[in-house]
């Protein structure tokens, strides 16, 4: 199985701030990828320096085996690479359907993104009965639903998604992660997923890296991973200390 | 008497259009990059001088001189934003206003010094003469209702474009997120330069509408004086708000200068808009949805 994204060395900052201090990760095709990691820690930084938001200051981005890194956003999308952001980011006052054809803004064939219309609203038929509403109207979990279906329109290959699970009730976290996996296994879509929601996430992955402080600071396998013991202690049980101690988690909440 | 009130109505309307397309040109700029362009009145002055070439020097008819003036100022406004403004993104707010009220300055110092343009007033020739429309007691040039029936006609078409075509609905979607559209893969800078293009072509048509009503000359921009109030009676951010706020605008001058003492009909349109914004201070159509940049 080849490697469809890899980083390498990634460092990016925001002006002084360096929030990246050399990511490296690999991502296989098909797979579910995920990277753990507290708030604050890198993440949604990581992907905004895939998705081309932000240049990274040293390092490479490898997408199929080309570089990416610091390339326009709207390239990386039409290489398949699209980005489910943190918090939906909806277009609040265009129709659920408009929505979702700028979703497929980058393609050029009718047929296919009328297809893929009727594919997301088999995934979320929600999404179908509202699809004349105003975004902006929908619930959290619609619009979460919303931002995912979205995404697909593109027909990705490779989607990253920013804590989907973020401010959804159990049971609307439960149903996300089950399209989730559905999306990955029946479309043969690859995911990287990245969450504050150990337990969720290490369910559905094959591999796991956890982040913190803009470094990773452990790999493996989602089993293997939701295993041990400072996992389970830090992420599961969301007891005080990072997995490289106490000192760094204090210091991480008073930077917030 | 209602033949009087029509009168002064179908005029106040007319020259309303004129502020409503400023003002558009004001609320589409300011959706998209949050940059009021203090030029839009200096844009549509260009555009007429622009019609007005095509008029007089080239004798060409109207409708494609109003096309020639629509085409030459969209790209003009593409080029300002590629060129001028592009460079000074994410400058402060204040930066790149006064670089708009600079691009307004230049404009009105190039025309001055072009041969034939210079600092005169000229006439913009029109096919519809001076025939008029009686209707009741009023009677109504038959340039004001072209003038309306032809902003009529761009408002139909600019609803019809940013409700179904790809191009349009992605302005849209830039203006309201501009994050979400580079997730998307829309190519924000291609479209913000488009919206600027939109603008000026929005303008200029509203530069050629004028020149029935006044004459072609290198102040006619500071109409963009009018017309921002109009933006804001709308509530600044709303295109139909535009339209309705340079409508109302254009009404109460009307009436104000034929029923009030001299001088009160250009402090009349501030007047409506402060006792508005008293009653609504985010405008007729102010939103409730915040931006997200
Ligand atoms: N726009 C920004 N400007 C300055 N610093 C930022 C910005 N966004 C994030 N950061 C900082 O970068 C670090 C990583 O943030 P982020 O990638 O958002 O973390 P996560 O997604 O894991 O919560 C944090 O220290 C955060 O304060
Ligand atoms: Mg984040």
């Amino acid at each position: 199985m080849g490697a469809v994204l890899e980083l390498a060395n990634v460092e990016s900052s925001y002006g002084p701030v360096q929030a990246l201090r050399g990511v490296s990760l690999t991502v296989p095709e098909g797979k579910i990828v995920t990277v753990l990691g507290a708030n604050g820690a890198g993440k949604t930084t990581t992907l905004k320096t895939i998705s081309g938001i932000i240049a990274p200051r040293k390092g490479q981005v490898k997408f199929r085996g080309e570089e990416i890194q610091g390339r326009a956003p709207d390239r990386i999308v039409r290489a398949g690479l699209v980005q489910v952001p943190e918090g939906r980011e909806v277009f609040p006052l265009l129709s659920v359907e408009d929505n979702l054809r700028m979703g497929a803004y980058t393609r050029r064939d009718a047929d296919g993104v009328a297809q893929d219309l009727a594919m997301v609203f088999g995934y979320f038929p929600i999404l179908r009965e509202r699809a004349r509403q105003e975004a902006g109207q929908l619930s959290g979990g619609q619009q979460q639903m919303l931002a995912i279906a979205r995404a697909l329109l593109a027909r990705p290959s490779v989607v990253l998604m920013d804590e989907p699970s973020l401010g959804l009730s159990p049971k609307l976290t439960k149903e996300i992660f089950d399209i989730i996996l559905r999306i990955n296994r029946e479309r043969g879509v690859t995911i990287l997923l990245v969450e504050q929601n150990a337990h969720m996430a290490l369910k559905v992955a094959d591999y796991g890296y956890v982040l913190e402080v803009g470094r990773i600071v452990m790999e493996d396998t989602g089993a293997r991973l939701a295993e041990k013991e400072d996992i389970r202690e830090f992420y599961l049980g969301m007891k005080s200390g990072g997995v490289r101690g106490e000192r760094r988690w204090k210091r991480k909440k008073l930077w917030r | 008497m209602l033949g009087q009130s029509l009168q002064l109505l179908f005029a106040g309307v007319a020259q309303g259009c004129v502020y409503a397309l400023v003002a558009l040109g004001f609320v589409l700029i300011y959706k998209a990059t949050e940059t009021v362009n203090f030029a839009q009145g200096d844009m549509m002055m260009l555009g007429a001088f622009f019609g007005l070439t095509a008029a007089t020097i080239l004798g060409w008819p109207y409708w494609a001189t109003i096309l020639f003036a629509i085409t030459v100022m969209a790209v003009i406004g593409m080029g300002l934003e590629r060129v001028v403004l592009r460079p000074v993104l994410g400058y402060p707010t204040f930066t790149v206003v006064m670089i708009t009220i600079g691009i307004g300055y230049v404009i009105r110092g190039i025309v001055t010094m072009v041969p034939g343009w210079g600092t005169e007033t000229h006439a913009l020739p029109t096919p519809f003469g001076n025939g008029v429309v009686r209707i009741g007691g009023a009677v109504i040039a038959v340039e004001q209702i072209a003038v309306i029936g032809m902003t009529a006609a761009l408002v139909a078409a600019l609803f019809l474009f940013f409700r179904f075509a790809k191009l349009g609905v992605a302005m849209q979607a830039t203006s309201q997120n501009q994050l979400a559209a580079y997730y998307m893969g829309i190519p924000v800078q291609r479209v913000n330069m488009m919206i600027w293009g939109l603008s000026a072509g929005v303008a200029a048509f509203g530069g050629i509408l004028l020149a029935p009503v006044a004459f072609v000359h290198s102040n006619m921009g500071f109409i963009g004086l009018k017309a921002f109030p109009a933006a804001v009676l709308g509530g600044f951010g709303s295109v139909p708000g535009a339209i309705v706020g340079g409508l109302i605008i254009g009404i109460v001058e009307s009436f104000a200068g034929f029923h009030l003492a001299e001088g009160f009909k250009d402090v009349a349109a501030y007047v409506v808009v402060l006792a508005v914004l008293l009653v609504r201070p985010s405008g007729i159509f102010g939103e409730t949805v915040s931006k997200k940049v």
